[in-house]
C-alpha cells in the first residue's frame, strides 16, 4: 500500500457500499484518462479544493448544447485530465435498457473517452465524463449511428425525464413515457440549440407521489392526478386488516383531510374532501386505486436556489386530460415560451420571471383565467393595483 | 452501417425497444404490487401476469466495466432487461421468481447491496464535486460513499425506519440535485468571498456581466492599476459563486474555509402533507476527506433520533412538525445559533408569531 499514488482515495475502497474508487482504479489499468482523473481527485482530497477550471466552449457541429467543456488546472501533472469534457446522452424514457444496447454504448464510450460515466445525471441524461476535444465529433457520429442523440445543456429545453409510470406502476394517471418521448421529439430543435433566456426543464410524474421530484426540480411539472372517486375493493381492505394492518391508526388517522371512515367492516371515503394525496392508496395498493377520470395537474416554476432562492412549482392548470397529440398542452407551452421570449431576462428562470411580473399579470399574458386552485389563499395585503375604475364623464 | 454519416436531431431511442415483454403486454394494466422483502417487488397485472423487480444500489459514478457487469447479471437472470431509477439505483426485471435469490447472491458477491424500497434509506442523489466541477466546495462521491457505508443497513432494510428517508448531497449552492426537498441534505458551502486575480480578470472577463451576475449587488466597478476592474463588498457577499461561474478570475474555493452544512425535513411527495423545503440543522462542518467523519456522524445522529421518535408513516419533516423545532434541537443535541434565523428576503415569515411553541 505504501507505494500507492492515491492513499487518501484508497480509504474509500473499504466499507459496505459499492466503491467508485475500486471500480475506477480497475478501469485506470487500461484507461490513462481514468488514471489521471484519480490522480487529480487525490490531489483535491489533499488540497481540499477542486482542480477544475471553469471550462471553455466546446461542442459538436450544429448543436449548441449537449457537450460541456471541462479543463483541469493541473493538466501538466495529469495530462489525461487536461481535457475532460462532459457529453450528455439523452436517456430513453423511464431509463429502460437492454444489455445489448448498454454494451454498444459502453463500447463507443471506451473507444473515444475515459470510460467513466454517471448513470444518470440529476436531469436524467447518461453523463459521459472525460472526452478530449478532438474525439467529440467521431464520438457523436458513432452515437448517432447507434441511434442515440445528445441531451440538453445551456439555455435550452433540458432533457425531459419521467417516472416509469404505466410501464410498471399501477398508480400512473397518464402515460408518462409516451408524453416524455413525444415532448422530446417535438422540441428537438429547442433541445439542441439554446434560444431561451435560461434553462427549461420538463419532468413528468404519473401521480402525486412524484417519484421524479418534478415539483421541486422542473420549470414545467406535469403530475398525474384524477378527478373522480378513489376505487375501492372492500374485500381486499378486509384482507389488509386481517393481515394486521391497523387501518384506524395508519390510514384513517393519517388522512390529512379527515375524510375516511372505517367501522371494522367497510371503508368510506368522502371524495369531495379528498385532496388526492395518495397516502391511503400507498398503504393499501391492492385495495385502493386512483379513480378512472385521469389526467394531470400542470405546475410551473420550480428551481434550485440560484439566483433568487429556491422555489417549488405552483399550480397553473388544476386538471388537464393528456392524450396524444397533446394539442392543449403544447399550445399552453407555446404561449408561455412566447411570453418568456418577450419578458424574460437572461439567466432568469421562468419561476423568477413570474414572480417579478406577478402571477396575475402572467396569466393575462398567456390567456389563462385565474382560478382559486392556483393559490393557497387569497391575498391578505390590501394594496391592490386596481386596473378597472370609472372615469368622470 | 455502411456509411458512418452523422445524423442529427433523431432524439433518444424509443423506449418500447427496451421494455421487457411482460411489461409491454401489461403496459398500463398493472393492478397492484407487493414488496416481497426489502429491494424485491412484485407487480401483478389485471390479467394475472407478474413481473419481479430486484432493486440494487449503484455508486452513480461508475466505469463502463461496471455497466458491463450489470449487463452480465441481467443476461444471466432476466434476458438482459434492466433499468435505472430516479435515485440512481439499478433494477433488474425478472419473469422468473426462482432467479431472484441467485441474482441477489451474485450481486452481493460483487459487493452490490439490494434494498432501497419502502421504509428504507434509498440511494443518495448527488452531484459531481471535485470529480468534475469547478464550483465544488466539497466532494460528492466520497462523501456519499462514506455516508452510505455507515447507513447501508438502513438501505438493505436490516434496520427498519418509520417511513422512507431520502438523502441528497450537493457540493455547492447551485444544487444540481434536489437537495432542497430531501429528508436530510448535505450541502457544500463556501464561507469567504471570491479572491480576485486582477490581472487575469482584465484579460478574461466582461466587467458588466460580472456585476450583473451578483444577486446581492455586492460587486462594484473600480480601477486597479489603471485598468477597469471590480471590487467585492465583502460584508454583502453570500459566497454563492455566481460571479465565479461568469468569471474564472474570481475563484471562490478556499480550502481553509470550505465545508458542508446539514439540512433536514424536506419532502417531494404530496402524500399526507404538501412538499416541503429542507431547513438548516447544522450551519458548518469541516471538509475532512477521505471520510468526512463529522458529517457522517451528524447524519447518523439525525437518522437515529428520527428512527426512535417518529411515528409510523411520518417523514422527517412531518415528525419535526409534530414535535416542534425546539424539541428537534433538544433531542439531536444540535446547537441552535444565530445562523439558523433567516435574514434573507421575507425572513420575517419564519419568525414565530404565536405563543404555541410546538
Ligand atoms: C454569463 C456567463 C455564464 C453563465 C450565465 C453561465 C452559466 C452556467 C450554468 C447555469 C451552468 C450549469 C450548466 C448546466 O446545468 O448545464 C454552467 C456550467 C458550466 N459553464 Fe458556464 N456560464 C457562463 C459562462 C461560462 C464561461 C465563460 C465558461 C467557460 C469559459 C463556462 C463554462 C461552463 C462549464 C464548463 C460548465 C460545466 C457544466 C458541466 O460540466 O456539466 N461558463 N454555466
Ligand atoms: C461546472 C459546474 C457544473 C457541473 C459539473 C454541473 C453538472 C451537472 C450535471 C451533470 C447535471 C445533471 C445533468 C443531466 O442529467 O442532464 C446537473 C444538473 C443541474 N445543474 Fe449543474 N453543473 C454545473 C454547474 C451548475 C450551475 C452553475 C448551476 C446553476 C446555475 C447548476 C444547476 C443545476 C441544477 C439545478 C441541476 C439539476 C437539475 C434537475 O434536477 O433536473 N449547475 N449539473
Ligand atoms: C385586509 C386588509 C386589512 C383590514 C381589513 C384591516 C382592518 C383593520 C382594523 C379593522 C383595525 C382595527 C382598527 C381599530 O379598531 O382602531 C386595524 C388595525 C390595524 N391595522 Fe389593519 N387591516 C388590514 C390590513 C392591514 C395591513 C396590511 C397593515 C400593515 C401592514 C395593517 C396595520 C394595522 C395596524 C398597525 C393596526 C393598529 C393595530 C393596533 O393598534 O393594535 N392593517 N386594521
Ligand atoms: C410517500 C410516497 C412516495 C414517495 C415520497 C416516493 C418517492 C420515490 C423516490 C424518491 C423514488 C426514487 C427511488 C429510488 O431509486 O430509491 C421513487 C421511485 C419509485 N417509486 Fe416512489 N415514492 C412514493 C410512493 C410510491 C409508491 C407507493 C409506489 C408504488 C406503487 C411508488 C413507485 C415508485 C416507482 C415505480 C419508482 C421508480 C421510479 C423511477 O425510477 O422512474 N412510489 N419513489
Ligand atoms: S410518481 Fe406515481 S405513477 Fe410515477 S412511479 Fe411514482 S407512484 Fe408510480
Ligand atoms: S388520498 Fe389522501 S386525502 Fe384522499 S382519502 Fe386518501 S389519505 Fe385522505
Ligand atoms: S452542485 Fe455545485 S459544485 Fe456540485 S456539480 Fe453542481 S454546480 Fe458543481
Ligand atoms: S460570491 Fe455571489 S454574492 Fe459574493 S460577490 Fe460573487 S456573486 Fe456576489
Amino acid at each position: 500500500m505504501s507505494d500507492s499514488k492515491t492513499p487518501l482515495l484508497d480509504e474509500l475502497e473499504k466499507g459496505k457500499w459499492p466503491s467508485f474508487v475500486k471500480d475506477l482504479k480497475k478501469l485506470a489499468q487500461r484507461s490513462p484518462k481514468a488514471k489521471d482523473l484519480l490522480g487529480q481527485l487525490e490531489l483535491s482530497y489533499k488540497d481540499k479544493m477542486t482542480h477544475w477550471k471553469h471550462g471553455g466552449i466546446v461542442g459538436v457541429k450544429g448543436y449548441g448544447g449537449g457537450v460541456i467543456g471541462r479543463f483541469s488546472d493541473a493538466g501538466d501533472q495529469f495530462p489525461g485530465a487536461a481535457h475532460f469534457h462532459t457529453v450528455r446522452v439523452n436517456q430513453p424514457s423511464g431509463w429502460f435498457y437492454t444489455s445489448s444496447a448498454l454494451r454498444e454504448l459502453m463500447d463507443i464510450w471506451d473507444k473515444y473517452g475515459s470510460g467513466i460515466l454517471n448513470m444518470h445525471g440529476s436531469t436524467g441524461d447518461l453523463i459521459f465524463l472525460g472526452a478530449d476535444t478532438d474525439n467529440l465529433e467521431p464520438l457523436f457520429t458513432d452515437l448517432s449511428n447507434a441511434d442515440w442523440d445528445l441531451g440538453g445543456s445551456g439555455s435550452d429545453v433540458r432533457t425531459p425525464s419521467c417516472c416509469l409510470g404505466p410501464s410498471r406502476c399501477e398508480f400512473a394517471c397518464y402515460d408518462t413515457l409516451a408524453l416524455t418521448y413525444d415532448i422530446t421529439m417535438t422540441y428537438q430543435d429547442l433541445l439542441h440549440r439554446p434560444f431561451f433566456p435560461y434553462k427549461w426543464k420538463f419532468k413528468m410524474a404519473g401521480c402525486p407521489n412524484d417519484c421524479v421530484a418534478s415539483i421541486a426540480r422542473s420549470d414545467f411539472s406535469i403530475i398525474g392526478i384524477w378527478r373522480d372517486n378513489i376505487r375501492m375493493d372492500q374485500e381486499a381492505i378486509k384482507e389488509y386488516a386481517e393481515a394486521g394492518l391497523n387501518i384506524a391508526a395508519d390510514v384513517v388517522n393519517k388522512c390529512p383531510k379527515n375524510c375516511i371512515e372505517w367501522d371494522g367492516k367497510a371503508l368510506k371515503i368522502d371524495d369531495e374532501c379528498c385532496s388526492k394525496c395518495m397516502h391511503c392508496i400507498n398503504v393499501m395498493p391492492k385495495a385502493l386505486r386512483p379513480g378512472e377520470d385521469k389526467g394531470a395537474c400542470i405546475l410551473i416554476g420550480a428551481k434550485a436556489p440560484i439566483v433568487e432562492g429556491a422555489q417549488l412549482s405552483s399550480v397553473l392548470v388544476p386538471f388537464m386530460k393528456l392524450e396524444p397529440p397533446y394539442d392543449e398542452l403544447k399550445s399552453l407551452i407555446q404561449r408561455i415560451w412566447d411570453f418568456w421570449d418577450e419578458f424574460g431576462k437572461a439567466r432568469e428562470r421562468i419561476g423568477e420571471c413570474i414572480q417579478r411580473i406577478g402571477l396575475g399579470n402572467f396569466l393575462e399574458k398567456i390567456g389563462l383565467e385565474p382560478v382559486p386552485q392556483m393559490v393557497l389563499q387569497p391575498r391578505d395585503n390590501p394594496y391592490i393595483f386596481y386596473e378597472e375604475y370609472f372615469e368622470e364623464e | 452501417m455502411a456509411t458512418p454519416q452523422r445524423r442529427t436531431d433523431i432524439g433518444p431511442p424509443h423506449y418500447e425497444k427496451f421494455l421487457h415483454p411482460i411489461i409491454k403486454n401489461n403496459y398500463g394494466k398493472w393492478k397492484y404490487h407487493e414488496v416481497l422483502k426489502p429491494g424485491v417487488l412484485v407487480h401483478i397485472a389485471e390479467g394475472g401476469d407478474k413481473i419481479y423487480t430486484v432493486r440494487a444500489g449503484s455508486p452513480r459514478l461508475m466505469s463502463s466495466d461496471f455497466v458491463r457487469l450489470l449487463c452480465d447479471l441481467a443476461e444471466k437472470y432476466c434476458d438482459g432487461y434492466l433499468r435505472f431509477t430516479s435515485r440512481n439505483n439499478v433494477e433488474f426485471l425478472l419473469a422468473n421468481k426462482d432467479n431472484i435469490e441467485p441474482l441477489i447472491n451474485d450481486l452481493s458477491a460483487n459487493g452490490i447491496p439490494v434494498g432501497g424500497t419502502k421504509n428504507t434509506i434509498s440511494n443518495i442523489v448527488h452531484t459531481q464535486g471535485w470529480v468534475h466541477c469547478h464550483s465544488a466546495a466539497t466532494d460528492a462521491s466520497g462523501l456519499v460513499k462514506s455516508v452510505m457505508d455507515e447507513l447501508c443497513d438502513y438501505f438493505t432494510g436490516k434496520i427498519e425506519l418509520p417511513h422512507k428517508l431520502r438523502i441528497a448531497v450537493a457540493c455547492c449552492l447551485n444544487m444540481c440535485g434536489a437537495v432542497h426537498c430531501s429528508d436530510i441534505a448535505i450541502l457544500g458551502v463556501h464561507r469567504r468571498p471570491p479572491k480576485i486575480n486582477y490581472e487575469r480578470l482584465s484579460n478574461l472577463c466582461e466587467i458588466p456581466s460580472i456585476i450583473a451576475s451578483c444577486p446581492l449587488a455586492a460587486i462594484r466597478p473600480t480601477i486597479i492599476d489603471g485598468k477597469k476592474s471590480v471590487e467585492v463588498d465583502e460584508d454583502n457577499c453570500m459566497y454563492c459563486g455566481n460571479c465565479y461561474t461568469v468569471c474564472p478570475a474570481m475563484p471562490i474555493a478556499n480550502p481553509l474555509n470550505d465545508g458542508v452544512s446539514i439540512w433536514v425535513g424536506g419532502k417531494v411527495s404530496n402524500a399526507r402533507t404538501a412538499p416541503m423545503f429542507t431547513k438548516l440543522a447544522i450551519p458548518f462542518l469541516p471538509n475532512n476527506p477521505p471520510r468526512w467523519p463529522e458529517a457522517v456522524a451528524a447524519v447518523k445522529n439525525i437518522v437515529e433520533v428520527y428512527a426512535k421518535g417518529a411515528k409510523k408513516y411520518e417523514r422527517v419533516g412531518e415528525w419535526i412538525n409534530r414535535i416542534g423545532w425546539p424539541k428537534f434541537f433538544d433531542l439531536t443535541g444540535i446547537e441552535f445559533t444565530k445562523y439558523h434565523i433567516d435574514d434573507f428576503k421575507y425572513a420575517g415569515k419564519t419568525y414565530r408569531t404565536t405563543t404555541q411553541m410546538v
